[in-house]
Formats: structure tokens, sequence, C-alpha cells
């Protein structure tokens, strides 16, 4: 029997015409009141915040490049970014899933609490900085300062890490496989466990990439800042 | 936070378009930097003998006619003046230093904005679109050029702190960011005879490099020689005759992405500057690198 089930509705807008106010809000609030699953944004070029603060399962694809804030703050919805992404993109993330194809900016997935982003290229300086839960899998390098006080979550960087990886850690766990350059303070390479080989796997497969997990490194936090030492005398 | 654009064009064809390329890079910037906007275009060369001197008068009236005619009294040479409403490009065979020296004593009311055989200099308070207008960017021509939108942080908003900032001659600087050493660095550049014109910040950078240069480093080495010297914030670029140069600092805070294609470079702090340009689709894009020194040469 043929698979009768409806297409879900798609709606389309152009930024080089509708108004960024005009797309977020229908995005709030209208989509879900006309039932459309799906939006498509057409020259996006750059524009800030597009598709900030979704709230339902919708599907975003933007034609294009972004620029700061997309899909900050995403809750349930998949955001894809057919281009590259200005700084912040998946700022503050709180479930749902945001794909950018190109290179990302600085502060990629700041402060994201829940769901999976996915950086096809590479991601600029303090990537995850803050991380409080989300997932990142970056397909490229990443660069200096990323992860900086991640609290909870996971990054994967399929390529490099520049400077300071992980500096400042709490309990976030970052899985590399290349190169790094250098360790942030009270970060540390440890031992892959048969969970961290099964973490990698499972978001590598998340991301629609492949890879050995067996080629990872974990770095995680030393914790010797989590409590204070009188006789450090503020050298870390 | 400010808006820098800069634009190279490789194909000669394009020259010129330069200016109507660019005016949609400088109004694209308008959030950043909306209190004031300047330009440096970079033109075909004056003869060996020829410099050409940016002038402003601001506020003030002045008769360029009239001041040419005390300028060619002054002076046995020939002289050129192409006035533009408050604006005057002055192509005189006369010493420049001497023109600036006599401009300076007797024609206060006017500014030297910059000095060199191929730049040009526009810089005024307001929102970048009226002063585009204003200075009819979209006509210029030329082979490169490095732009600016400013939001004042470090000092205030007068035509004299607006970017692009010169010193020497045909070279150029604009700032995105703010350092927090400039009053260190100028004080080691003053007992060395180079004197400062506002407290501005970046004429701080702009001042370092071009003494740089005169001493005989190439632009690379400047910078290079700059990270060791100049703390703070900046995504610099900076253009002199031959060259357009972009360097961010160590933590990369401030935003710029190029765009490269077989005709030209469009560098600008932020993409929607650039998603105009001619195949844009198919343009080379990157974010420069922290403390890594891009240039192009014509």
């Amino acid at each position: 029997m043929a698979n009768l089930k409806p297409l879900p509705m798609a709606r389309e807008f152009d930024l080089a015409h509708d108004s960024l106010r005009h797309l977020n809000l229908f995005l709030h609030k209208r989509a879900a009141l006309e039932g459309v699953a799906q939006i498509h944004v057409r020259n996006p070029d750059g524009a800030h915040s597009i598709a900030v603060g979704l709230d339902a399962a919708l599907d975003v694809q933007i034609h294009g490049h972004v620029g700061y804030y997309a899909a900050g703050m995403n809750k349930h919805a998949s955001v894809t970014v057919h281009g590259n992404a200005g700084p912040g993109a998946a700022e503050n993330m709180m479930s749902g899933r945001v794909h950018v194809k190109g290179f990302a900016s600085t502060a990629a997935g700041a402060s994201a609490h829940g769901g999976l982003l996915i950086i096809d290229g590479d991601a600029s300086l303090r990537c995850g900085i803050s991380l409080k839960g989300a997932d990142i899998v970056v397909g490229g390098s990443v660069g200096s300062f990323s992860a900086f006080m991640a609290q909870a979550g996971r990054i994967v960087i399929c390529g490099d890490a520049e400077d300071a990886l992980g500096d400042s850690l709490y309990e976030a766990v970052i899985y590399v496989r290349g190169r790094v350059r250098s360790l942030g303070a009270d970060a540390r390479f440890e031992p892959m466990s048969d969970t961290d080989r099964a973490s990698v796997k499972s978001l590598l497969a998340q991301a629609g990439r492949t890879g050995d997990p067996a080629d990872f490194k974990r770095v995680a936090s030393a914790k010797s800042l989590y409590h204070w030492h009188a006789d450090a005398d503020q050298e870390y | 936070m400010c808006g820098i654009v800069g634009l190279l064009v490789k194909n000669p064809a394009l020259r010129d378009q330069l200016g109507a390329l660019m005016v949609p890079m400088l109004v694209g910037m308008t959030e950043r930097g909306p209190d004031s906007a300047g330009l440096a275009v970079y033109t075909t060369p004056v003869s060996d003998r020829h410099h050409k001197l940016s002038l402003y008068s601001g506020e003030n009236a002045v008769d360029w006619t009239e001041l040419l005619a005390r300028i060619a009294a002054a002076f046995a040479h020939a002289h050129e003046i192409a006035a533009h409403g408050n604006h005057a490009v002055l192509t005189s065979a006369a010493d420049p230093d001497d023109l600036v020296r006599w401009l300076a004593r007797h024609a206060p009311a006017v500014a030297v904005l910059s000095v060199g055989q191929s730049i040009d200099l526009y810089k005024d308070v307001g929102a970048p679109a009226d002063i585009a207008e204003r200075y009819g960017f979209k006509s210029l021509r030329g082979s490169h050029l490095v732009g600016h939108t400013r939001m004042a942080t470090e000092s205030a908003v007068t035509p004299a702190h607006a970017h692009p900032f010169t010193a020497g001659r045909d070279f150029c600087l604009v700032h995105n960011g703010s350092l927090s050493n400039p009053h260190l660095v100028r004080k080691k550049l003053e007992p060395l005879g180079i004197e400062f014109e506002t407290d501005n910040d970046t004429e701080a950078a702009c001042r370092f490099f071009e003494w740089r240069l005169r001493e005989g480093d190439d632009l690379k080495t400047a910078v290079q020689r700059g990270f060791g010297e100049l703390d703070g914030f900046f995504t610099f670029l900076m253009g002199t005759d031959r060259e357009l140069l972009i360097v961010r600092d160590a933590f990369a805070c401030k935003p710029a992405v190029v765009a490269e294609t077989d005709d030209y470079v469009a560098i600008a702090s932020e993409f929607r500057s650039l998603a105009h340009l001619p195949n844009i689709s198919r343009a080379a894009l990157f974010e420069p690198k922290p403390e890594e020194i891009y240039s192009w040469r014509i």
C-alpha cells in the first residue's frame, strides 16, 4: 500500500524582499498555527539573528551565509545553514540540532545547554566556550580557547586545535583527532574508555561523518582548579 | 564597535567601478559604525614631481579658488585643485612638507587629510550613506581602497577622530577595536619628533607603523614588530600605494571576512557587506586567523 502520509507543508522566505522580523515572527508563531514544518530561507546575505529563539520542531533550511547569532537559543528545531555562520552560531541552544555546512566564526555553540551543533568546516576561536551540556561536532579544526570553561557536554574535533584547548574545563569532555597546539590550564589528555569510544562513534554518526573513534584523544579537566590553592600564588 | 571595508581590484577593467562596488560595502557597515565614516582610495599615481594633498574644511567656508591663488603666489610651482564642497584635492609640484607647513600657518581652517602620490582621503561625521553621497564615493576610481565606519568608544566624534588615519606618504590605517597602551606608544614616538594630531588610540598605531616603514621595515615586518608594541584589541586594515594588508590580534575579538576571486579581494567586518559583490558565490571566503598577516599587492 502506498504511503499516504502527507508531505510536510513548506514555506519559503526570501530575505532580499522579506524582512528578518517577518521571518522570525513566522517561525515563532505562525508556522505552528499554519502547520508549516519546513521553511526555506533564501538570500540570508549575512543577516544577524536568523532563526533565533525557535521553540518548535521546525526544519529550517537557510541557503547562504548567516551573520551573528544564527539559530541562537534554539529549542526543538533543526536549522541547517548551507553556507558559513558568523559569530555565536547556536549560542545558548537548549535542544534540537544546528548544522553549519561551511565554517563557523568565533564562539560557535557558546553556552549551549543541549542539542547538537554540527560544523562541517572549521570553527574559529572560542568554539564551545562555557558549554553547558550540548554536543558539538566540528569536521575541521578549532581556534584558540575552544571549550574555555566548558561545564558539561561533549565536543568532537575531527581536525586540529589551536592554543589553550579546554582552559579551565569543568565536566565537559573534548575528543580531538588532530594536533593540539597547546592545552589550557587544568586540561589534560586522558585515556579513551569504551564509553568515550562509543560517544565519539555515536556523535560522528549523528553528524553524518565517518571516522574511527580509536583515532581520537580525550581531553578533560585535571580538576586541580576545583579548589582554591593558597600556595599557587595565581600561577596556574 | 566599528566596521571596516577594503577592496583591491586585480582586474584593471574594474578600476572604473571601484567606488560603485564599494559603496554598498561601506553602507552595509552602518550598524557597526553610524557616527562617522571615511575612505582612502588609491588612484593612478601623479607624476614623480607631483604630490596630492587631500584637504578638508569641515564647517568652515573655504574659497578653494582663492586658496589656490594664494598657494600659487607663495610657491613657484604648478598647482591644481579639484574641489567638492568642503573637500579638495590639491596637486602640486611644490615640496609637500612645505605645503603642509604653509597651510597650517596661512589656512588654519583647512585640515590636511593625506599626502602622497596615489592616495585620496575623505572622512567626516554622519551616517556612512550620507558621507558616501556627500563626496560622490560611487564614482571614485582606483586600484584599491580602505574604508571605515565608526562607533566611537575611545575618543570624541569629530572628523579628525574618524578613520582612516594617515601618516607620512600614501599610508593609511583603519581600526576596529581599542588599544590599551596608546599613550605609551605616543611617549615613545614623540621624542623622535613624531607629532600627533589627536588623542585617538588608532593614531598611535598608524604613526608607529609609518615610523617603522620610514626606518626601513616593509609593512609586514612593521606589523610583526607591532605585535610586541601595541596592546589591545584590533583588526587593522592598512593601505599603501601598492599594498592592502589586514591583521587581527591574538584573540581575534574583532571580526573580519575576506572574499577573493580572480577579479578582486574584498574585506569587511562581516559578510553582509560582501554579499552584493559580483560572483561572490564563487569567491573563496575565509576569516583571517589571529596574528597572521595577509596582504595583497597591485
